[in-house]
């Protein structure tokens, strides 16, 4: 019996690498052994991933991409398909989810310093990820086809228009009509289904094989691989199987506890993730009182909305995305982590945290004299926080990392 | 410091706003479990409400088993055109005749709930006032000037304004509407009144996510399964670790 296992591993394993994978990239793929709560993110956002995928399928079977039938299909969903509402909600929960665990994400790269040499590559499709990321939920967001889906609509693809000379073209062209209508819904749906779930599967797969590559960063911002025991095992790692996928298999049922929470109990999250608006159905001669996107996109909102000048707030937009490609290349800081960064960078980085949020919330709020104030001033300690990183993390006082992981 | 104040101010002005409207607006109080309730909202709402406003999104028959009504009931209580119990909750009345009577298209109430909320239905079905000036003779305290008449006029019989003097910030003194007054009593009651537009409030509740009950009910056990499998997986990753040194 055994040999008649054995015989067959070796002959699949002949003709297809799959104990060479499980290896490479599991059993004896090494993680630092004290990899933290921030770590869990990214097999959150992978988790995400799929359940949008899944759901997505099973929404897809029953959504009618027409202007004359979406909103109708979608209810059709909620009532007539079973167990439809349950899809529906958590593919909608879990588009604001998807956000909550990349923002967490990005959010441990900055405090480790993840993203420096040699992870940039891993960043920069990183940042690829979230942008088209971006774009999947923007377009998804039109698909149900309510007051806010159409108006959101409506004004960013607007947004191109502010680009002299090609603008007005460009919107016609991106839009396939003079206004949102029936034309934009069916080719946003064929994007949101197909085109750029795909660009994100690759993308998916390239800052995977980027991450196997130069291995984990770790709390400590040191290289494991720097100190290695005679077969060539760093000291401070462990196998990511069985160790990490244990501890994240943990994360993730908390993780889904906090989830189901939301799905079940506020799926509407009090019109942060299913907005009150998005209940009427679209309606080119009726403007809504106050067109805010959904939250995850505010803070660049807060900021285009910041300029007075629309393709100048068009470019600082996205100018506040561009930059975050260059931070690499941009923290000049002879360590990684946060443990052994100096007073500015924790101070720059509390700020920075400050603006960001401060824009988010200031991006869903009617643009009063008072609120755009405050917009431009977070406006600009964002951009400052980049900009000015080369100079204040190479005069700021670090201390010196240990050998090993502590 | 100024500056951080009128932050405040904004952040608490935007939370009050929050409610919708102007003013802060009365809590319908539903009881979404009532199915007494919910039955006699069903009847109100197909008697005065259902010849003009559609709920096209929500089929007969699933009011029928969600609320224990059977077939039979269902149609008369319900049914007044010839529609099946399988068909969507349509209406007779053609989008144009419709402009022609009201200027405007009486919108679907499917998720009316979902978009207004259950408070402003509740407050306006009870905010109608008398207004010679329009087509109808009623005005609405919450939704001025809508093209909608009194429908429920007969049970809550007619309201009138009264009005405050208001100074506002350019000087001038508006006349504001401090309260309404009921000039008619109807066939009920003002407490009875309540009670009704509370059960069709309920049934446009209801109507906006059906399924929402058995989604409350689901979700304890989904966190408790979760929770429980939580647990043995904590054990296991304890032992798993055990081996790994500090």
């Amino acid at each position: 019996m055994n040999r008649w296992i054995d015989q067959g591993k070796s002959w699949l394993e002949t003709r297809f690498p799959v104990i060479e994978f499980w290896n490479n990239h599991l059993a004896k793929y090494y993680a630092p052994k004290n990899l933290n709560f921030w770590y869990l993110f990214g097999s959150l956002a992978i988790l995400m991933f799929v359940i949008q995928v899944i759901t997505g399928i099973f929404l897809a079977m029953n959504y009618k991409p027409t202007a004359e039938t979406a909103f109708a299909s979608v209810e059709y969903i909620m009532r007539d398909v079973n167990w439809g509402w349950l899809i529906r909600y958590l593919h909608s929960t879990g588009a604001s989810f998807f956000f909550i665990v990349i923002y967490l994400h990005m959010f441990r790269a900055l405090l480790y310093g993840s993203y420096g040499k040699p992870r940039e590559l891993l960043w920069v499709f990183g940042m690829l990820l979230f942008v088209l990321l971006m774009a999947e939920a923007f377009m998804g967001y039109l698909l149900p086809w309510g007051q806010m889906s159409y108006w959101g609509a409506q004004v960013i693809i607007s947004l191109f228009g502010a680009i002299p000379y090609i603008g007005g073209d460009l919107a016609l062209w991106i839009r396939g009509d003079f206004v949102i209508a029936d034309a934009t819904l069916n080719r946003f749906f064929a994007f949101h289904v197909i085109a750029l779930p795909l660009v994100l599967v690759g993308l998916v797969v390239l800052h995977l094989i980027a991450l196997h590559r130069v291995g984990s960063n770790n709390p400590d911002g040191i290289e494991i691989k720097a100190k290695k025991d005679k077969s060539g095992v760093p000291l401070d790692g462990i196998p990511f199987h069985p160790y990490f996928t244990i501890k994240d298999m943990l994360g993730v049922i908390v993780f889904l506890m906090i989830f189901a929470m939301v799905v079940f109990y506020y799926p509407e999250m009090g019109g942060w993730f299913l907005e009150k608006d998005n209940f009427v159905p679209a309606d080119p001669l009726k403007t809504p009182e106050h067109i805010t996107p959904l939250w995850y996109f505010t803070p660049f909102y807060a900021i285009l909305r910041a300029v007075p000048d629309k393709f100048l707030g068009v470019m600082c937009m996205g100018a506040s995305i561009a930059v975050l490609f260059a931070l690499p290349w941009l923290d000049r800081s002879p360590v990684r982590s946060i443990r052994y960064r100096g007073p500015i960078y924790k101070v720059a980085l509390t700020i920075f945290i400050v603006s960001f949020i401060g824009l988010g919330y200031l991006g869903t709020v009617a643009a009063t004299p008072i609120a755009t104030n405050f917009s431009r001033l977070f406006s600009v300690l964002y951009f400052a926080f980049f900009l000015l990183m080369p100079y204040y993390t190479k005069i700021d006082k670090t201390k010196q990392p240990p050998d090993r992981v502590t | 410091m100024k500056n951080i104040a009128a932050l405040l101010l904004v952040l608490f002005s935007n939370i009050v706003m929050g409610a919708t409207t102007s003013h802060a607006l009365e809590a319908a109080n539903i009881d979404p479990d009532d199915t007494e309730s919910l039955k006699r909202g069903a009847k109100y709402f197909a008697d005065y409400c259902l010849n003009c406003h559609s709920v096209a999104l929500m089929r007969y028959s699933r009011v029928g088993s969600d609320l224990g009504i059977d077939d039979v009931t269902l149609e008369d209580m319900m049914i007044f055109t010839g529609a099946k119990v399988g068909d969507l909750m349509q209406i007779s009345l053609e989008a144009e005749d419709a402009k022609q009577w009201f200027g405007t298209k009486p919108p679907d109430l499917s998720v009316i709930a979902r978009s207004r909320g259950v408070d402003w239905l509740y407050v306006f079905l009870r905010s109608f006032y008398k207004d010679e000036s329009r087509p109808w003779g009623v005005n609405n305290e919450v939704f001025k000037d809508v093209a909608m008449p009194h429908v429920l006029w007969e049970l809550q019989g007619l309201q009138v304004a009264t009005y405050n003097d208001v100074l506002g910030d350019d000087g001038v003194s508006r006349k504001l509407i401090s309260g309404l007054k009921l000039v008619e009593p109807g066939k009920v009651t003002p407490d009875e009144y309540n009670q009704v537009v509370r059960d069709i409030v309920n049934f446009l509740h209801y109507v906006g996510e059906p399924a929402k009950s058995t989604r409350l009910q689901l979700g304890k056990w989904v966190i408790l399964y979760l929770a429980l499998f939580f647990v043995l997986m904590y054990f296991v990753k304890k032992e798993y670790w055990k081996d790994v040194k500090k």
